[in-house]
């Protein structure tokens, strides 16, 4: 297995869909491939902060702005 | 009218509370809508600023979502929960929106997805990180850097990338969200994790 192949196929793997036999070659390149860590790592780490923001935004969401607020109701009123 | 119940209108609210707040909208009650305004309009903002990556466009979003979901009160069905139905319109309008816009030249991905040696090698150095993602979060400048390397994704990746991994749509939800097949959405999401990936990496990262 080849880099280009590992990263072609990398999410199926990260989701554990592909069949055991292909999960292993994976394993074995990932064993002996350090740069190919590195870039499941960063692959698994963006999935990670993708979530992890949107878990805080929905903690924390933002302040409407005044001015929308007024805008959507005076907007209402007129329809 | 009393003050509504905070809780109508938030994830946490009864079915008698949101019976009540759909009541009290559908008899054209002030202080009902403000309250559903202030009280859903910063989710709907957050999410709508995802989608279409800028926060004028967002604003036109949300004011359009309330005002569609203020026409169609009378046809709520109250099956559903009065967050969800508007967070399906905001997402819906959200699409519409990015649809519309003139497309900018900047569709393309290049340079932010791997380059690989004629023997199929990574071209080093492979850029990650690793501090973890909760860690990176709690600060404040690190979600806006997040948040401005997700805009900066081409519409047609950005948008798949956000309902697919940041709202957790799934995938034949986000198909259909986007009139795309299952398959184009698999290969947008994996490109625009990559391309994410590089750019974080590059604000964030080390090397090896």
């Amino acid at each position: 297995m080849t880099c280009r192949e590992l990263v072609e196929f990398l999410d199926r793997y990260v989701a554990r869909e592909l069949p055991a036999g292909e999960q292993a070659q994976f394993d074995a390149h990932l064993a002996e491939c350090p740069p190919c860590v590195t870039f499941l790592e960063s692959y698994q780490n963006t999935i990670a902060v993708s979530r992890a923001l949107a878990e805080c935004d929905k903690r924390l969401p933002p302040d409407v702005p005044e001015d929308l607020v007024q805008a959507i109701l005076a907007a209402r009123k007129q329809t | 009218m009393a003050d509504l119940p905070a809780a109508a209108v938030e994830s946490t609210s009864t079915s008698a509370d949101e019976a009540a707040l759909v009541a009290a909208l559908r008899a054209g009650d002030e202080q009902a809508y403000e309250r559903l305004v202030r009280t859903l309009g910063g989710r709907l903002l957050s999410v709508a600023r995802r989608l279409v990556g800028n926060d004028a466009d967002a604003q036109d979003v949300v004011q359009d979502t309330f005002l569609a979901a203020f026409k169609a009160l009378p046809r709520f069905a109250e099956e559903s929960r009065l967050s969800t139905w508007l967070y399906r319109i905001a997402v819906n309008s959200a699409l519409t929106k990015v649809r519309t816009r003139r497309r900018h030249p900047e569709e393309r991905l290049e340079g932010l997805i791997p380059a690989f040696q004629p023997d199929g090698h990574h071209v080093l150095p492979v850029a990650g990180w690793t501090e973890p993602a909760d860690v990176l979060v709690a600060r404040s400048e690190v979600r806006e850097l997040i948040r401005r390397e997700i805009d900066a994704l081409p519409d047609t990746h950005r948008t798949v990338l956000v309902l697919r991994d940041l709202e957790e749509m799934s995938t034949e939800e986000t198909a259909k969200a986007l009139g795309i097949s299952t398959n184009a959405v698999k290969l947008r999401l994996h490109r625009a994790r990559q391309a994410l990936g590089t750019r974080l990496a590059g604000a964030l990262g080390d090397r090896s």
